[in-house]
C-alpha cells in the first residue's frame, strides 16, 4: 500500500489554495497506510522565502535559536528558521548547497529531509490528518506539492523512513511499491562514497537518481535507468522545483492516476485522492502507462 | 411504475447503501450519486433491479453481481465486476486493472479503455471493451468471451484454458500457449450478438481475430522430463 499525491498548479489563481487541496488529497489516501506522512511544498514565501537558500531539517533535538547561532556561525550569515511541528526551515541568503554544507557541519547527524530554493519539506511518524494539522498545511501556498502517506514495510517507521526523499537540490521522491534489490544497489552506492540516513528501499532509488542527476543526465533518463536496475514494484514521483514526473513499473500492479485540466495536473494512487479537486469533473484523467514516463513543466 | 431511490454517497455511509442493496425482495431502480471514488461501491448485489452510478468509482465496484442491472456513468478502479455470476455491469468511461477478474457469469461491457489484467481468470463471463487493454488480459482465462474492440497489451491471453479472445486492433504479443485461430461462421455469430449486446453494431466481424488456446500446457509433455 502506501499512498502518494502531487499537484502541479497551472493557474496561479490557485497558489493560495495549495495547501488546502494538497490536504485534502493526502488525508484522503490514509487509509492507503497512515504510520507516516510528509509533503514537499514548492513556492511557500513563509516556508521557503523567495529568492534565498533553503534546507529543510528534521528531528534536532536544539532549539530554534540555538540551531540559527550554530548553522549562521559556521555560514558567516545570518540564518532565518521557522519551526513547524519537528522540522526546522532554515534560509539564508547563499545558495542551498552551501547553507546544506553548513547545516551538515553543525549537526553532522541532523536528517536532511530537503534543500532547494522554493522548497520545504515536511515529515514525521503519524496519521497524515494529524501531521497536516500540527504543520497546518492548509494554508500553505505555493505552486506545487507531493506528499505520501506511508504503510512500512522495508524499514522501520522513523522520520528517517518517511518520505518524501531528498533527492538533488530541490528534488523530492515518493514512492509507493517496494524495491526488491535495493541491498545490492545500496552497497554499490555506498561504494561509490554515498551516505544513507536510513536502510528505507525508497532511500535507495532516491539516492541512485540522485547519482544519475549528478552525474549529468536528466530526470526521465534517470527514471529509465532506474527501471532497468531496480527490480520491485513501484510507482514513483519525482518532485523539481518546476516539474514533476511519475513512473510505474513493467508490472503495473502499484497504483496510479493522473488527471489535468487547464488549471492543474494531479497525480494519486486512487482517482478518489483527486475527487475533490476544483473542475475535477471536466479533467482528463488516466491511468499511467507501465515504463512510461510522464512530466510536466512550469 | 416504481419510484427511483436516490442515495448520495456524501450523505449517506456507503455501508448503508450497500445494505440497502442487499434488502430482501429487492425491487425497482437506484441512484448512487457522488461515488468520488469510493471502494465496494454496490458489491454483492442479487437482485433484479438496476442500480446507476453517476461518477467514477474506486475498487471492486460491482463485484460480485447477481443478477442486477449496473451502470456506472464514470470510470471505475481495480476489479470492477469481480467474480460477477450473472447480470450485467456496464462502465460508460475507462476501467482500470483486473476488470471482470474470477468472473463466472454476466456481462462487462467498458466503453472506453480498460488497464492491465483485464478479464484474469475469467470463468464464463462475457466481456466487451470499447478500446484497447493492458498487459496480461485473460490470464489463464478458463471460459467466456473477451472481445476487444482496439489494441491488447503484452501477453494477451497466457497460459489460456477454453475462454474465447476477439481483437480488432493490434496485439502487442501474445502469451504462452495463446494463438490465432480461424473464425468460423459460429465465431461470427457469436461476434456479432456479443458486439450487438453492447451497443456497437456496426463492427465489420472479418475484421477481428480470433485468439485461445493451443492446449499445449494441457498434457505433460515426455520432452520435459529431463526439467523435473
Amino acid at each position: 500500500m502506501c499512498g502518494i499525491v502531487g499537484l502541479h498548479l497551472r493557474n496561479p489563481e490557485l497558489y493560495p489554495r495549495l495547501g488546502e487541496l494538497l490536504t485534502g488529497m493526502l488525508c484522503e489516501m490514509g487509509n492507503r497506510g497512515s504510520d507516516s506522512a510528509g509533503v514537499a511544498l514548492y513556492g511557500d514565501p513563509i516556508w521557503s522565502p523567495p529568492g534565498r537558500g533553503g534546507v529543510s531539517v528534521v528531528d534536532v533535538s536544539d532549539d530554534a535559536q540555538v540551531v540559527v547561532a550554530a548553522v549562521s556561525g559556521r555560514l558567516g550569515h545570518d540564518v532565518d528558521i521557522v519551526t513547524v511541528d519537528d522540522t526546522y526551515l532554515l534560509s539564508a541568503d547563499v545558495d542551498s548547497a552551501v547553507l546544506l554544507d553548513a547545516v551538515k557541519a553543525a549537526y553532522p547527524r541532523a536528517l536532511i529531509a530537503g534543500f532547494g530554493a522554493d522548497m520545504a519539506v515536511l515529515k514525521g511518524v503519524g496519521h497524515p490528518r494529524t501531521l497536516t494539522s500540527a504543520w497546518d498545511l492548509t494554508r500553505a501556498q505555493g505552486w506545487q506539492g507531493v506528499g505520501h502517506t506511508r504503510m512500512a514495510t522495508e524499514s522501520a517507521v522513523t522520520p528517517a523512513g518517511c518520505h518524501p526523499y531528498t533527492v538533488g537540490p530541490e528534488q523530492c521522491m515518493v514512492h509507493n511499491g517496494s524495491f526488491a534489490n535495493h541491498a545490492t544497489i545500496r552497497r554499490q552506492l555506498l561504494s561509490a562514497g554515498i551516505d544513507f540516513d536510513s536502510e528505507n528501499d525508497t532511500e535507495v532509488g532516491a539516492r541512485f537518481i540522485a547519482k544519475q542527476l549528478a552525474d549529468g543526465r536528466d530526470v526521465e533518463s534517470a527514471l529509465k535507468e532506474l527501471c532497468a536496475t531496480f527490480d520491485g514494484f513501484y510507482t514513483l514521483l519525482v518532485s523539481n522545483r518546476d516539474s514533476f514526473a511519475v513512473v510505474r513499473d513493467a508490472i503495473a500492479c502499484k497504483p496510479a492516476v493522473i488527471a489535468e485540466t487547464a488549471d492543474w495536473v494531479a497525480v494519486g494512487s486512487e482517482y478518489r485522492a483527486l475527487a475533490g479537486l476544483p473542475g475535477v469533473g471536466k479533467a482528463a484523467i488516466w491511468e499511467p502507462e507501465p515504463e512510461v514516463i510522464y512530466a510536466w513543466n512550469r | 411504475m416504481e419510484q427511483v431511490r436516490a442515495f448520495d454517497l456524501r450523505a449517506i455511509p456507503l455501508r448503508d447503501v450497500n445494505s440497502a442493496l442487499h434488502a430482501p425482495d429487492l425491487s425497482g431502480e437506484f441512484v448512487i450519486s457522488h461515488p468520488d471514488g469510493a471502494h465496494s461501491v454496490a458489491v454483492g448485489m442479487d437482485a433484479a433491479v438496476k442500480v446507476t452510478v453517476d461518477g467514477h468509482v474506486g475498487y471492486y465496484a460491482a463485484g460480485m453481481n447477481q443478477q442486477a442491472e449496473i451502470v456506472i456513468n464514470g470510470n471505475a478502479g481495480t476489479g470492477v465486476a469481480e467474480n460477477m455470476m450473472s447480470g450485467s455491469v456496464w462502465v460508460k468511461g475507462d476501467a482500470s486493472q483486473s476488470a471482470g477478474a474470477s468472473a463466472h457469469g454476466g456481462v462487462l461491457v467498458v466503453e472506453g479503455n480498460a488497464a492491465a489484467r483485464c478479464g484474469i481468470s475469467m470463468k464464463g463471463i462475457d466481456i466487451v471493451i470499447g478500446g484497447n487493454v493492458g498487459h496480461m488480459s485473460a490470464f489463464m482465462a478458463q471460459a467466456g468471451r473477451l472481445v476487444i474492440r482496439g489494441d491488447a497489451g503484452e501477453a494477451l491471453g497466457d497460459s489460456i484454458y477454453e475462454a474465447r479472445i476477439y481483437v480488432r486492433g493490434e496485439v502487442a504479443s501474445l502469451g504462452a500457449d495463446c494463438i490465432a485461430k480461424e473464425m468460423t461462421r459460429e465465431h461470427h455469430q457469436e461476434l456479432e450478438h456479443l458486439l450487438k449486446a453492447a451497443g456497437f453494431e456496426g463492427d465489420d466481424t472479418s475484421t477481428y481475430t480470433r485468439y485461445g488456446s493451443a492446449r499445449s500446457l494441457y498434457h505433460f509433455h515426455v520432452d520435459n522430463a529431463g526439467s523435473y
